[in-house]
């Protein structure tokens, strides 16, 4: 779908990442006057700020009502360090940004903010390859540009808190209602309350973007909460792919990120999903990923999870129209403290739908990866066809995985797949690299970039560089 | 000066178990040795010891290159001396392309930062002469090869590799006359343009008519029992090689 170049051209945008790229902290004065902890004073400040309307704030306060009489999760990683009393979950734009708007050009961007972005490739991905971008900065959309062919052709990209005041019908009638709705679970409650930022996109029928849209979020100061939500709409036989990156310094005290995203495929309509969430190792990252589906159309999430201390993500398709069909594949890394509780979850509820879900994860110095699955196939259907797999690989023996997948088939008319492997890097193999001049670290990564090929081979290519870039920082010092 | 693998008296154990008992050989770049023996004389294993697998101990003895204490090195660091290994059983590696796999191995040997454009004007001559479609580049490595497609991968990473000392570990087996004569001919192009020496691990006499022997050893019980001439070959293919156990001469 997406035209990819040779490798020489383009691989030098990324190429350059290194754990300084990532640890990187600006200045943050703000923080210390920002207000900690979850109120609906805060609420109502950021409705206020925004000027919001007011059906808006109404589902704010009903997010943090919700948020409150929610329990957490009863499945899943330990939550209980996770202190709500601590976490900054607002911080106006006019304190981190220095403008309430999101510019147009990155000369418009503040220097420090501009030169993070610039680190992490983002003004030169944009030049060579992308159709848009956005980059949001804590709680702020700092920049946000849709190149002018497809403005011209009624794309709309947009921070969502633009979208929220210059396109209110389209917005409240996705916004958390069908997709992902405010009472979904505790951390889709609290993203209802303090949502800001994010991206929108509405790609008209027809309209077939056929370069990448991408946003960047970053958070910098210790602490933070962000919680970009991300509505995207792909009318009837439209095409688009848009991908995410994310990444913050580290602090050693916890962030929280918990974002939304939101996503109709509409008939006949594609659309791929790709991100690369990069938190530092003191991040949780709670995030609701979730697309429905029509007739005919496809969806595609394509995700690699390499940071944050615990990871609760399982993209969700469901696939209400008849022949949709939904494509998972994602690569999660759990490292030394981390947990990897990530899968994906595929509603067939249609006749003759499709889906294929393929998770591969990494796990290294006691790392615990976990992969959670959820099929279910409704009486209607019929004719459906769902594919699973997972493979795990630990790099050591004191790291784990797990696999837990659930199945709900109410239609017996249907064909189903599940296949999962755990495997070790054998001796064998690694002996047999080294014979050919390789280090025992260069042939652990080679193992380790062929079991995820499958999945980096669907990012363009500049992103497969730096996927495999990030997994070669997370290797580094893993041997020997 | 030639450079010489000078193995004495190598004892090696894996499990507690020996494998090796005392092997003693001499291979002299520019010349071709043949390692000649029953099933579990130690053949394969000794390939491995030399290239510097794990999972064997070596007790004594001594393995020199060039001056060079080969056994104090990684397998890395012996193939960066100029030791080769081509497998019996070569690993497969899921999701790395062979064209990805020659052009790494290709770059750190020669310290190059060689584009796929640029490599290719490297590799297709070899492809051509080992009679490999380039369709075979963009497979994985060695995963669903065939056997004697995986023979001719690793003669293909030798000939880039362009090694001081092969050693082919079985070599011939899974491959037909035709295939086994393309082999063997760029075993021997590459031993004429570079002055390789080879040590080559065999059941059959069938590759000795391809690629003459300079020598020919038998290997039994971890040991070397006699050596001889290519006639010798002869001799071990037409009695067996129970003659040629301790205490039955």
């Amino acid at each position: 779908m997406i035209p990819q170049k040779t490798i020489e051209k383009t691989d030098a945008i990324f190429a350059g990442l290194n754990r300084d790229t990532f640890d990187h902290k600006n200045q943050s004065d703000y923080a210390k006057l920002a207000t900690r902890g979850l109120s609906e004073a805060l609420v109502r400040k950021i409705s206020t700020a925004k000027h919001e309307p007011d059906w808006m704030l109404q589902k704010r306060l009903e997010g943090l009502r919700l948020f409150l009489e929610k329990p957490l999760p009863n499945f899943g990683p330990d939550l209980s360090a996770l202190n709500f009393e601590e976490i900054i979950f607002y911080v106006a734009p006019g304190e981190t940004a220095g403008t309430d708007q999101a510019s147009k050009s990155w000369d418009d961007v503040s220097p420090d903010i501009k030169r993070t972005f610039e680190r992490l490739g983002i003004p030169e991905a944009e030049k060579k390859m992308l159709a848009g971008v956005g980059a949001q900065y804590e709680s702020t959309t700092v920049y946000h540009r849709l190149k002018e062919r497809w403005e011209k052709l009624g794309v709309i990209f947009e921070d969502m808190d633009v979208a929220v005041q210059k396109y209110p019908e389209l917005v409240q009638k996705y916004f958390m209602t069908r997709c992902v709705p405010v009472n979904d679970h505790k951390f889709a409650a609290l993203h209802a309350a303090v949502w800001s930022g994010g991206t929108f996109l509405y790609v008209p029928a027809g309209v077939k973007v056929d370069a990448p849209l991408q946003a960047y979020f970053r958070m910098n100061a210790e602490n933070m909460g962000q919680f970009e939500h991300t509505l995207m709409i792909i009318e009837d036989g439209a095409e688009a792919h848009y991908i995410e990156g994310c990444s913050a310094p580290k602090y050693g005290t916890s962030s929280l990120h918990a974002g939304c995203v939101e996503v109709f495929v509409q008939p006949n309509a594609r659309f791929r999903y790709s991100s690369v969430e990069n938190w530092s190792r003191d991040t949780y990252n709670l995030n609701t990923k979730r697309a429905l589906v029509a007739a005919d159309a496809r969806m595609e999430w394509v995700g690699g999870n390499m940071g944050s201390c615990v990871t609760m993500l399982y993209p969700c398709s469901i696939l209400q129209g008849e022949r949709a069909h939904a494509e998972h594949l994602g690569i999660a890394f759990a490292g030394a403290g981390q947990v990897q509780d990530t899968g994906a979850k595929v509603i067939h509820s249609a006749p003759n739908t499709t889906s294929s879900v393929i998770m591969k994860s990494l796990s290294k110095d006691g790392g615990h990866s976990i992969y959670r699955g959820l099929l279910t196939i409704s009486p209607r259907a019929k004719g459906s066809v769902a594919k699973v797999k997972c493979d795990a690989l630990l790099l050591d023996d004191h790291s784990t995985s797990e696999t837990i997948p659930d199945m709900n088939v109410h239609q017996s008319d249907v064909t189903i797949a599940h296949e999962a492997t755990v495997g070790q890097i054998g001796e064998e193999e690694v002996f047999y690299l080294m014979s050919r001049g390789l280090t025992e670290q260069a042939a652990h990564a080679l193992v380790v970039n062929g079991f995820i090929e499958p999945i980096v081979k669907s990012l363009p290519l500049e992103y497969a560089v730096e996927m495999n870039r990030l997994i070669e920082l997370e290797m580094e010092g893993s041997v020997g | 000066m030639t450079s010489t693998l000078e193995i004495k008296n190598l004892v090696a154990v894996i499990d507690g178990k020996q494998v090796l008992n005392g092997i003693t050989l001499t291979v002299p770049q520019g010349e071709v040795h043949a390692i000649m023996g029953p099933n579990g004389s130690g053949k394969t294993t000794l390939s491995q010891v030399i290239m510097g697998h794990p999972k064997y101990k070596v007790v004594s003895g001594s393995v020199r290159f060039n001056d060079q204490d080969v056994l104090a090195l990684t397998p890395d660091k012996r193939s960066e001396l100029g030791l080769f290994l081509a497998f019996q059983y070569p690993k497969e590696i899921p999701g790395v392309k062979l064209l990805t796999f020659l052009r790494m191995i290709y770059n750190l040997k020669t310290k190059q930062r060689l584009t796929i454009m640029q490599f290719r004007k490297v590799l297709d001559p070899l492809l051509a002469a080992l009679q490999v479609d380039a369709t075979f580049l963009e497979r994985y490595l060695n995963t669903g090869f065939s056997g004697g497609e995986k023979k001719k991968a690793e003669v293909l990473q030798m000939a880039l590799l362009q090694p001081a000392i092969a050693v082919l570990d079985e070599t011939d087996s899974g491959l037909d006359i035709d295939a086994l004569r393309t082999v063997c001919e760029g075993v021997q192009l590459l031993k004429q343009q570079t002055g390789m020496g080879v040590l080559m691990i065999t059941h059959y006499n069938r590759i000795l008519d391809y690629l003459t022997p300079d020598v020919v050893h038998v290997m039994i019980d971890g040991k070397i029992v006699r050596s001889g001439s290519k006639e010798f070959a002869k001799e071990v293919e037409e009695k067996g090689y129970d003659w040629l156990r301790e205490g039955s001469v």
